[in-house]
């Protein structure tokens, strides 16, 4: 017994130095945490540094005269305003989708299944291609659009599209798993309740599967804002028009001008940065107000 | 309000869930639906509350056919086995679910909406827990929580699938008397379904006992344990021993055993199955011309005032359990591996023969 007292207060002491560090069985935390950094960094901040220090050599004054020129600006605008329009228009249509995978038993629901995937397994420039021969002016879609008034390729729009097509998958994806294990028995209750459909959608389905909904509206998001191979296809690329950022990045590399080309690299950087840190205050609060945290 | 189901029929694919079950639920009763898993109890209950669609068959409320009611117009309270809270809500918002729901013109105030939630929480004494989220609390008092979202919309029915199935031995008991408790305050007439025997003998007022989609058996818990009116009544309520012989000119045949059976005189020979529950068994030492089926010791567990046995038949090789007093089976010193006679004091015996009703009982005094 007096050995075992003699020995206790030295665990103790780094658990009081450190107390956001939980007692666990498995070992390692240290070195877990180091190589997660270290990997951290090889992959993903000193290529982004790098980005930084590279615009530094411009200059504040270039820099801000770089990144404010008008065409900068309307290529900035089309790719978040572009991005956020898909994220949303995944989110709601995604959502469908996958409702319509996890409830309904149909002949052909496996092969529907695993066309969801197919935009991530496609080349990119192959579905812009593919995307453009559709919805140009002759295409299958397009001829019967194009008499509406409706330019969908080389046109912001089918940026839009083009953003749509690629980040399907993401929000199908990560809805799905949520909406499997939500029992039948919620809507039933909710049912038994006096609740019509519309009520029962909205109060009980839709809060259970927002925070994967956020998530998938997230990734889709980012997707959308690095995508680049689907949309030179389709957007037609008219400077101040349908012409994206990441696309301006790699014309200003063309033209050897590599601090332009970091310059909106970095604006590009901040928005998006700005925006994920945004959302993930949002999903915090959402699961703090649903008493998940 | 009163509950009838007449002639329900309903059927999965090519299985069979209930077979023309017509039943009756007086007002004001509480009743379990008792029976094994697949019997069709919660199919049934859920075509009361209008969650499933009957095959054939009608459900009346108070005598008013519901049959194509929806289920938000039948005002039926369901309380699922698995308690099916809304997770994002708090206790409170789930209590309050039901009135915040309905219609503008019918929805409460929102301060009487708060007073009415509190009333239901003091009601199954969690009130305390109002703000806390439904991961946060216990099985039992999540149970007790979806109780009182359930009597939020005043339903005229309570129904409860396996209400307590999913929570252990010791909460479940409380949590039963509990219910009956409730019961007798509320006078709600309420259907509850269970498999588990002493849960439906304890609580309810009305036992009906169903197998493979029909009723076997309605009565008080009494009446079903004592004077099951089925073999499956009888093997399913309580440990049982089940002996198989011939009726033949009014006396049945065990084995060794030949007892007479004066109500069965018009039956010439046809199988029959004799039901004697532990406690209905006589141990006796054997010796040669001892009446009763020889048999041998091969456990014997004294707990408290009984000793439970279990006996291998000589015959057969059947098991036999015997529960007899532990001072009787101390003056016997019973020793294991020992042969005694086993003798039924009391059973009950079902004849099966093609042109009688499906069970026919009759006690036999030795």
């Amino acid at each position: 017994m007096t050995s075992a007292t003699a020995t206790l207060p030295a665990p103790l002491a780094p658990a009081a130095r450190r107390p956001w560090r939980k007692p666990s069985v498995l070992p390692g935390f240290g070195l877990a945490l180091g190589f997660a950094l270290l990997y951290l960094s090889l992959i993903v901040l000193i290529p982004l540094s790098a980005t930084f220090l590279k615009s530094a050599t411009l200059g504040w004054e270039v820099f801000w005269a770089t990144v404010s020129a008008p065409r900068v600006l309307a290529a900035l605008r089309l790719s978040f305003g572009a991005s956020l329009l898909a994220g949303v228009l995944n989110a709601v249509f995604g959502l469908l989708v996958a409702w319509v995978l996890i409830r309904y038993r149909f002949p052909g629901r496996r092969v529907a299944d695993a066309m969801v995937d197919l935009p991530f397994a496609l080349p990119t420039a192959v579905a812009g291609i593919a995307l453009t021969a559709v919805y140009a002016g002759n295409g299958w879609i397009g001829q019967y659009l194009e008499p509406l008034g409706i330019q969908v390729a080389f046109a912001p729009l089918g940026v839009v599209v083009a953003l749509t097509f690629i980040g399907l998958p993401f929000v199908v994806r990560t809805v799905q798993p949520v909406l499997e294990d939500l029992e039948p028995e919620l809507e039933e209750a909710a049912a038994t309740l006096g609740a019509n459909r519309l009520q029962t959608f909205r109060r009980v389905i839709l809060p259970a599967v927002t925070p994967a909904l956020l998530t998938g509206f997230t990734l889709a998001f980012a997707r959308a804002v690095g995508e680049y191979g689907s949309v030179i296809f389709i957007a037609g690329n008219m400077p101040m028009v349908s012409e994206i950022a990441p696309l301006l990045i790699i014309i200003e590399l063309e033209q050897y001008d590599y601090a332009g080309a970091t310059s909106v690299a970095v604006m590009m950087l901040l928005i998006s940065f700005a925006l994920l840190l945004l959302i993930n205050l949002l999903q915090w609060w959402s699961a703090r107000r649903t008493g998940r945290l | 309000m009163s509950i009838e189901v007449n002639r329900i029929a309903k059927r999965f694919g090519s299985f069979t869930a209930l077979d023309d079950v017509s039943l009756s639920f007086p007002s004001g009763q509480l009743v379990a639906l008792l029976g094994p898993s697949g019997c069709g109890k919660t199919t049934l209950l859920r075509i009361i509350a209008g969650l499933e669609t009957p095959d054939a068959g009608s459900v009346l409320f108070h005598g008013e056919d519901a049959s194509d009611q929806d289920v938000r117009e039948r005002q039926v309270g369901f309380v699922f086995q698995h308690y099916a809270l809304f997770r994002h809500m708090s206790v409170f918002e789930n209590v309050a679910f039901g009135l915040r729901v309905k219609p503008r013109a019918e929805r409460p105030s929102n301060a009487r909406i708060r007073e009415k939630v509190m009333d239901l929480l003091k009601l199954v004494q969690l009130d305390w827990l109002a703000e806390r989220y439904p991961h946060q609390l216990s099985g039992g008092q999540r149970q007790r929580i979806a109780l009182a979202r359930a009597l939020a919309v005043e339903p005229k029915v309570l129904l409860l699938d396996e209400p307590f199935g999913a929570l252990d031995a010791k909460v479940r008991k409380e949590l039963r008397r509990w219910l009956r408790r409730l019961h007798d305050e509320l006078h709600i007439t309420s259907i509850f379904v269970t498999h588990d025997q002493e849960e439906a003998l304890e609580v309810a007022d009305q036992v009906v006992l169903m197998n493979k989609g029909r009723v076997e058996q309605v009565g008080s818990p009494n009446e079903v344990y004592e004077r099951p009116a089925s073999p499956f009544v009888y093997s399913f309520l309580g440990t049982v021993n089940v002996f198989h012989g011939r009726a033949a000119g009014g006396r049945v045949h065990l084995g060794p055993v030949s007892l007479g059976a004066s109500r069965h005189a018009d039956v010439e020979d046809a199988p029959a199955v004799a039901y004697a529950r532990p406690h209905e068994i006589e141990i006796e030492r054997f010796s040669p011309g001892a009446e009763g089926i020889p048999a041998q010791l091969s456990r014997l567990l004294v707990v408290g005032p009984t000793a439970r046995l279990e006996l291998e038949r000589d015959d057969t090789g059947g098991i036999v359990e015997a529960e007899i007093p532990a001072a009787r089976a101390a003056s016997l010193s019973l020793k294991l591996g020992e042969s005694l006679v086993v003798r039924p004091r009391r059973m009950q015996v079902f004849v099966e023969r093609a042109d009688a009703p499906p069970a026919q009982a009759l006690t036999l005094e030795s």
